[in-house]
């Protein structure tokens, strides 16, 4: 009897919802009925709320079941899923679920086809294409590509990739280094988990290329913590990586030297700013440095040091292998190429969406989140993580782009999206922001290591109805001294969210106090 | 009393009971130990005990030459680490904002119900320590639950309840 491929995520989303379990169910169940399975445990295809999502391999198609439980097991094999048969949770051609037959796939092209943990079904894949393109045109080509393709930082900061690559590139240094923000602190945010656990190969092909074209041997990846599957699936695939001689000294016989090392994080938030990331590098405490010097020029143990996000590094090797322009063609202005926005909070179909700059919030909401999970209006979102604005109802039609983003006092960042129905209270949202800096900051500063406390306790009187005004003067003045005077973005932008809460949902705030409220 | 009274108390107390070759085996392994290695260092250190001893973060200071102010400047600063000992098990529930709308407030209450523990804290006959996070990244289908490194997703009160007192049956 043939073998059939059976895929069953080991993504930590997948395995929260009993992954494990269903795999271990279809392995014993095979067993006793003696069919052939070969269990693959692929990486997600970002369809979260599908979630475990299997598939089988028939005919060379695969075919997708949703939702599937360890009870479901029984039933999937009377029905015969292991030819496709009919199931209340099948769900027809992955390819053709909508969810993700819809998006612009760039970044995320591999992740839940391949197995993550193969080098083979990487190359298969087009993997090391761009790296062996890169070998054969030089570093020159590299950098022009990056330059041209537009491709802007997606950890947030959206620096243009390029320009930091090609400052690394030009200074004079015996040592450089490529490190890897993968922090990912973000409430709201995971593509970076689901790019690491599904295509963790792309992500070590973009940081050698990154080496190449700058002239660096030796590249970092910064894990958070909190993710221990990925750590498991990223150290794993690289030594096979590693002993396929794709990582390692004088790479395929081109006479290049570059190899990765994971070091894990230890729960600080601030530790994903670029600077605090590489003092924790250094095994300090995570405390932002002063800028002058750029990382770019005096970096990791003050050596040029290139730091890009996830997957920033991962967009990489098909902009090499298939030309900058063919990446800027997606986009708008100055907003070129792909990104993978993270649906999540009150919403219907929660996960990862891969769209080119321009796709708007309501498409985003609507077409592939499926409203709210509630089923209530939606009346806030907020895009961009924790420091980032809310938007009210009315400003879903603005597309997704940095400028547009930009103009209205908001920002993209690494695009997560949290959705928040009409029984949202804004004033607690608010609060949670000012909160979130007081906890989270490192301490250099004081607009932003007392003002944070101070921001909640001003928010606490104007909810209790006293001094009102005054103390929402206050509030906006506190927010203006943060924004103003604080040395990184984490006391720089909490005012973001603040402000945003105050000015769009003032009836919060005890605007028209004594008028009833629907959102108790 | 002051908290640097209270730790030199406690360790003096907890000095002879402590097995620090735990400590010193890690230090051997990781030598030669520089700066650099500090955070994997405590990693490992915390991984062996369940906490960070002072003691055996002293006992290590003197067995590296790291200044004892770097160390215990590098344990402080990080949520990960803690000087306390921790429950045989910790259940840490996220407060992120995916979590929160969808009801991740009343994840948390059940646990702390069913545990009768708040953040941070370990329950007397140290089964569990309870700890919140910031967001666990598995937010598309939150309320987001880690007990002991397992991810539980979709997470209700009543399945938190279920899965308490499942450990504390199975175990009594
Ligand atoms: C408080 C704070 C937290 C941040 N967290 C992250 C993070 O978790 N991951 C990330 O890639 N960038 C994060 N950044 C942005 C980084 O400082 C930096 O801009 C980025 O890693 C550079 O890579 P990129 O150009 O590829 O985006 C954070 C910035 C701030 C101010
Ligand atoms: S703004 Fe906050 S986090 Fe940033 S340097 Fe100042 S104190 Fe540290
Ligand atoms: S907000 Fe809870 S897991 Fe991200």
């Amino acid at each position: 009897m043939p073998t059939t491929k059976v895929y069953v995520p080991r993504e930590t989303t997948a395995v929260s919802v009993g992954a494990h379990e269903v795999a271990l169910g279809i392995e014993r169940h095979a067993q006793a009925t003696g069919e052939s399975v070969q269990i693959i445990r692929n990486g997600s295809w970002g369809a979260s709320w599908l979630e475990p999502l299997v598939e089988v391999e028939v005919g060379g198609t695969r075919i997708a079941y949703g939702n599937v439980a360890p009870a479901d097991v029984p039933t999937l094999f009377e029905s015969g899923f292991l030819q496709g048969g009919e199931h209340p949770r099948r769900l027809g051609p992955t390819q053709g679920i909508p969810y993700l037959a819809n998006q612009d796939r760039w970044s995320f092209l591999r992740c839940g086809a391949i197995d993550p943990g193969s080098v083979e079904d990487f190359k298969d894949h087009k993997g090391f294409t761009g790296f062996e393109k890169a070998l054969a045109e030089g570093p020159e080509f590299v950098l022009e590509a990056v330059l041209k393709s537009g491709l802007r930082g997606r950890g947030g900061a959206a620096f243009p990739t390029g320009i930091k690559w090609r400052t690394v590139a030009d200074a004079e240094s015996d040592q450089k280094y490529i490190t890897c923000n993968a922090d990912e602190g973000d409430s709201g945010t995971f593509s970076d988990r689901i790019l690491m656990e599904g295509d963790p190969m792309s992500l070590f092909e973009g940081m050698a290329i990154a080496g190449y074209a700058v002239g660096a041997t030796k590249g970092y990846i910064y894990l958070r913590s909190e993710y221990p599957i990925t750590y498991r699936i990223l150290l794993e695939a690289l030594d096979e990586v590693r002993d396929a001689g794709w990582l390692g000294r004088d790479i395929r016989g081109s006479g290049f030297d570059f190899d990765i090392d994971v070091h894990l994080g230890a729960g600080a938030y601030i530790c994903g700013e670029e600077t605090a990331m590489l003092e924790s590098l250094e095994g300090k405490r995570g405390m932002i440095r002063y800028k002058p010097p750029l990382p770019a020029h005096e970096g990791l143990f003050g050596k040029p040091t290139v730091v890009n996000n996830v997957v920033t590094l991962a967009s990489v090797p098909d902009i090499v292998n298939l030309g900058g322009e063919v990446y800027a063609d997606y986009g708008v202005d100055q907003s070129k190429g792909t990104l993978a926005f993270q649906l999540a909070g009150n919403i219907k179909r929660g996960g990862l969406v891969e769209k080119a700059f321009g796709v708007t919030l309501r498409e985003l909401i609507e077409d592939w989140g499926g409203g709210t999970a509630s089923g209530r209006p939606v009346r806030a979102v907020q895009v961009g993580g924790p420091l980032g604005a809310y938007l009210t109802a009315d400003q879903l039609d603005i597309p997704m782009d940095y400028e547009a983003f930009t103009a209205i006092g908001a920002i993209v960042g690494h695009g997560g999206i949290v959705v928040f129905d009409d029984t949202v209270d804004m004033a607690v949202q608010a609060r949670f922001a000012m909160e979130f800096c007081a906890i989270e900051s490192c301490g250099k500063c004081t607009p932003c290591r007392i003002g944070a406390v101070r921001g909640v306790e001003v928010i606490d009187r104007i909810v209790a109805g006293e001094d009102r005004e005054l103390n929402l003067d206050l509030l906006a003045e506190l927010c203006d001294t943060m924004e103003d005077a604080s040395l990184c973005a984490m006391g720089g932008m909490t005012p973001f969210p603040v402000r945003s809460a105050v000015e769009h949902f003032p009836e919060d705030f005890g605007a028209g106090a004594g008028e009833e409220r629907i959102h108790e | 009393m002051s908290q640097r009274q209270e730790v030199a108390v406690s360790t003096a107390q907890n000095a002879e009971s402590l097995d620090l070759s735990p400590a010193m085996g890690i230090v051997e392994e990781m030598s030669p130990v520089t700066s650099g290695d500090i955070i994997p260092l405590l990693q490992r250190i915390q991984d062996a005990y369940g906490y960070l001893p002072p003691e055996a973060v002293l006992s290590v200071c003197e067995e590296t030459g790291l200044p004892a102010s770097k160390v215990f400047g590098v344990a402080t600063f990080y949520s990960q680490f803690g000087m306390e000992p921790k429950g045989k098990h910790t259940v840490r529930c996220c407060k992120g904002t995916a979590c929160h709308v969808r009801g991740g407030n009343r994840v948390l209450d059940t646990v702390e119900k069913t545990l009768g523990i708040r953040d941070g804290e370990t329950t007397k006959d140290m089964r569990f320590t309870q700890e919140t996070v910031a967001c666990l990244g598995a937010c598309a289908l939150a309320p987001v639950m880690v007990m002991d490194n397992t991810y539980y997703g979709k997470m209700t009160p009543r399945r938190t309840e279920l899965l308490l007192k499942e450990i504390l049956k199975e175990e009594s």
